[in-house]
């Protein structure tokens, strides 16, 4: 092999590897980024009268987003209530009950789910609740984030079930304990962990959802945690008003909101995991 | 080869010439069988479209040893599988022909396999305790799951004499609530005995339980298996010879067909198998010429 040609493959190989290294810095530097900024734009509003206050009058300086950050625990919790239990049903049924194509079917179909645009299961709620209850509710925005984490928490559920032994199963089967007993008494303790995971992962993603909301919790600047009885807040719909709202007071409340969001999203993600990595 | 040679003279498990003079030796009868034991008849086996087992028969003797014995990949655990109608768990598994438990035939339409297996115990070639289980709950698992209304104090009580009938209660005593994980290998697989014991089977079915154990474990197990067999059936599988002669009272040898079907070629008193066998693939097995 000539020396040039040598070269140029060490040359070729080291401009690659920077670029390669370049991109994975990008992909983490844009969180960094991301958090930072928010933090810097909403620093000043960052204090505990935002935390603890409602909206303020229109043109009035102060208050915060009570409201919203109570709301947010309120519809995500409601989804959480409707969308865990209903996805971790869906897992067990995947990983010990569907035959190969059944499964594959429903496995196909639970991830075309996972790709269908937000706003459509926002609009597909509306269709079906909202306009038969007569308003925007809690309820709604809760089934909407609900099906957004069924998928998630589905899969995940049926990864975690699966990674548990068979002989775990054979040996409940051999003691003449029925089959749902074993699932749910020897199958599911061992997988607990892969399982909350997996909600806490479908939590963080629905906690972060606008574009269903829009269309089922709607928003309101008054204090609301009925389940039934009309539009109820939300942060990521806070931000969306006052993002777009005239006022810098507003914006900068947006950011700081922002920042509590993402900051949510970022803590609850992490301890998912942790709880995985700790075994 | 002479079987008494494979021993250790300081075994603490009753050798082979002693069992003789033990007269453990009489030939199954099949009344006996249909009495208290278990009667296999013509049962076949597959899985999906390959066939495992074929007219396989075979007498177990009550609160006897039988050994099922032979190459691997012959059909000994498929056999014993389909004795407590675990066979089926696996998908595209099925079987025909028959097996009766105390005279009733265990796959005759309606009966529920739960109830089965809740007669058949069976312990499995590697320890698995329930891992998120301590050792206490382990043993009381097949009571408590079962839905059995027992008491509090009966389970202890069960826990305890099935522990003790598997030699591991001084052991264990002082750590029932410790992870059963923490056990040692051998301690693990006679944790699943207790396991097993704790339902009170009529029948228990062992699958290679030494396979994953050291000397002194195995020696343990097999010691262990000889105090149980004064009153449960017990039916083993195993592709160490040695240990069949040493433990069992039958023993019943399986080969491969052509088309790697297992099928029964021997069965008999484990002495007669050992010292005088009737066919010559078991000659050449038990002699280690192949296998």
């Amino acid at each position: 092999m000539s020396t040039s040609t040598y070269q140029r493959r060490r040359a070729t190989n080291a401009l690659m590897l920077s670029l390669c290294s370049l991109f994975a810095f990008a992909a983490v530097g844009v969180l960094v980024l991301i958090l930072g900024f928010v933090l810097a734009k909403g620093i000043s509003s960052l204090n505990l009268d935002f935390f603890i206050h409602m909206p303020a009058p229109v043109g009035e300086p102060g208050g915060g987003v009570a409201n919203s950050i109570a709301g947010s625990f309120f519809t995500v919790g409601l989804a959480s209530l409707i969308g865990i239990p209903a996805g971790i049903g869906a897992g067990v049924f995947l990983s010990e009950y569907a035959g190969h194509r059944l499964g594959d079917v429903i496995r196909f179909t639970a991830d075309v789910l996972t790709g269908v645009p937000s706003i459509v299961i926002g609009i597909f709620v509306y269709g079906l609740v909202v306009l038969k209850m007569g308003n925007f509710s809690a309820l709604a925005a809760g089934i909407a984030l609900a099906i957004i984490m069924l998928p998630i928490v589905a899969r995940s559920s049926e990864e975690m079930l699966r990674l548990v032994p068979h002989s775990q199963r054979e040996a409940a089967l051999a003691l003449g304990i029925s089959r749902w007993r074993t699932i749910l008494s020897v199958v599911i303790p061992v997988a607990q962990r892969g399982l909350v995971t997996g909600a806490l992962l479908a939590v963080a993603r629905a906690a972060g959802e606008t574009a269903p909301l829009i269309f089922t919790a709607l928003g309101n600047r008054f204090w609301s945690l009925s389940i039934t009885g009309g539009p109820i807040d939300a942060l990521p719909l806070r931000i969306w008003r006052y993002g777009i709202g005239p006022y810098d007071e507003w914006h900068q409340q947006a950011w700081a909101a922002s920042f509590v969001l993402v900051f949510t999203v970022f803590v609850i993600s992490l301890a998912a995991r942790l709880l995985l990595r700790r075994r | 080869m002479t079987v008494h040679s494979q021993h250790q003279p300081e075994a603490p498990i009753m050798n082979y010439e002693m069992r003789i003079e033990h007269g453990h030796q009489a030939p199954v009868s099949e009344a006996e069988a249909l009495a208290g034991g278990v009667v296999v008849r013509d049962l076949d086996a597959w899985y999906g479209p390959f066939q495992a087992l074929r007219r396989i028969n075979l007498l177990v003797a009550p609160k006897r040893i039988t050994a099922v014995i032979g190459p691997s990949g012959c059909g000994k655990s498929t056999l014993i599988r389909c004795l407590n109608r675990m066979h089926e768990v696996v998908p595209g598994a099925r079987g025909s022909g028959q097996v009766l438990l105390r005279g009733e035939d265990i796959y005759a339409p309606g009966v529920d396999p739960v109830v089965v297996r809740r007669r058949v115990g069976m312990v499995f070639q590697k320890p698995n305790p329930f891992p998120t289980m301590s050792v206490f709950d382990n043993v009381a698992a097949g009571l408590r799951l079962n839905g059995f209304l027992v008491r509090r104090s009966q389970i202890a009580e069960t826990v305890e004499k099935s522990l003790r009938q598997a030699a591991l209660w001084d052991e264990v005593k002082d750590k029932l609530s410790r992870p059963a994980t923490e056990l040692s290998g051998g301690q693990q697989q006679r944790l699943c005995i207790a396991r097993a014991l704790a339902v009170e089977p009529e029948v228990v079915l062992m699958d290679e339980p030494c396979s994953a154990l050291d000397p002194v474990a195995t020696l343990k197990i097999e010691d262990l298996m000889r105090e149980l067999a004064k009153e449960y059936t017990i039916v083993i599988v195993t592709h160490n010879m040695q240990q069949a002669a040493r433990v069992s009272d039958y023993t019943a040898v399986m080969m491969m067909a052509e088309d790697r079907a297992g099928e029964m070629i021997e069965f008999a008193s484990t002495r007669e198998v050992f010292t005088n066998p009737r066919d010559k693939r078991t000659e050449d097995y038990i002699t280690g010429r192949f296998g």
